[in-house]
């Protein structure tokens, strides 16, 4: 489609906290189905959204963490976490949920929708960007 | 005079955990609640605050941990693991609690 627009999503906090990570996905997820070009960056306290094993029984508020793994199903396949947040937060990409889709093109091969990318890297990516919302 | 601190910010995005560590007490109690939890975890380049706080005593709810997918193994040595009744007993046993946001 020619009028797709390439939206970006930046998501800046911590989950269950405050009510913006689970707003940020509920919007990408919207953005998705009407056909616009998504990417996803995850940044600062933000990286903490995709930790593996979230159990919220305890804390009586709905998991919503296994909703990104439908990501790629809507074709949302560009997820950005830049480096400098999960190093700052002693966290590697083994501590987050391992997210991939499945290329169409390629017999459906399964790739991964996440890349680490520097801060520099992260710049640039925004550079390229129609519409850019944070949260 | 004893106080109980809950912290329930994110070290890594807010300046809360620092000003109540200087402002408490030495002998106080500290516990790290809902998104204060990441502040407990070792290996950050925020850890250094608890670690230096030696004076006081630092807990984090568990419920608030697994929530998030935090692993127990991973606190900063020291920190003690509560549960909600954990949670009530500090409030008890100090003679009042104060609320950093």
């Amino acid at each position: 489609m020619s009028d797709a627009k390439k939206f970006m999503y930046i998501n800046r906090k911590a989950p269950y906290g405050t009510i913006y990570a689970w707003e940020s996905l509920e919007v990408v997820l919207i953005g998705a189905a009407f056909d616009q070009e998504v990417s996803l960056a995850f940044v600062d306290d933000g990286v903490y959204q995709l930790m593996k094993g979230q159990d919220t029984t305890e804390v009586g508020i709905k998991n919503f963490s296994p909703t990104y793994a439908a990501l790629g199903d809507y074709d949302v396949n560009k997820i950005y976490i830049e480096k400098e947040s999960l190093e700052a937060r002693g966290l590697t990409l083994d501590d987050l949920q391992h997210l991939v889709w499945e290329d169409e093109d390629e017999d459906w091969a399964e790739k991964d929708s996440i890349r680490v990318v520097t801060s520099a890297e992260l710049a640039e990516i925004f550079e390229q960007q129609d519409i850019t919302l944070s949260f | 005079m004893s106080i109980l601190h809950t912290v329930n910010k994110s070290t890594y995005e807010r300046d809360t955990l620092e000003a109540c560590v200087r402002l408490a007490a030495k002998g106080g109690s500290v516990l790290l609640i809902e998104d204060g939890v990441y502040s407990a975890m070792s290996g950050g380049n925020k850890s250094s605050v608890i670690e230096n706080a030696k004076d006081l005593s630092f807990y984090v709810l568990g419920p608030d941990i697994k929530a998030r997918g935090l692993s127990e193994d991973r606190l900063i040595d020291g920190v003690k693991v509560v549960d909600y009744k954990g949670f009530v007993e500090l409030s008890v046993s100090n003679d009042s609690v104060t609320a950093w946001l």
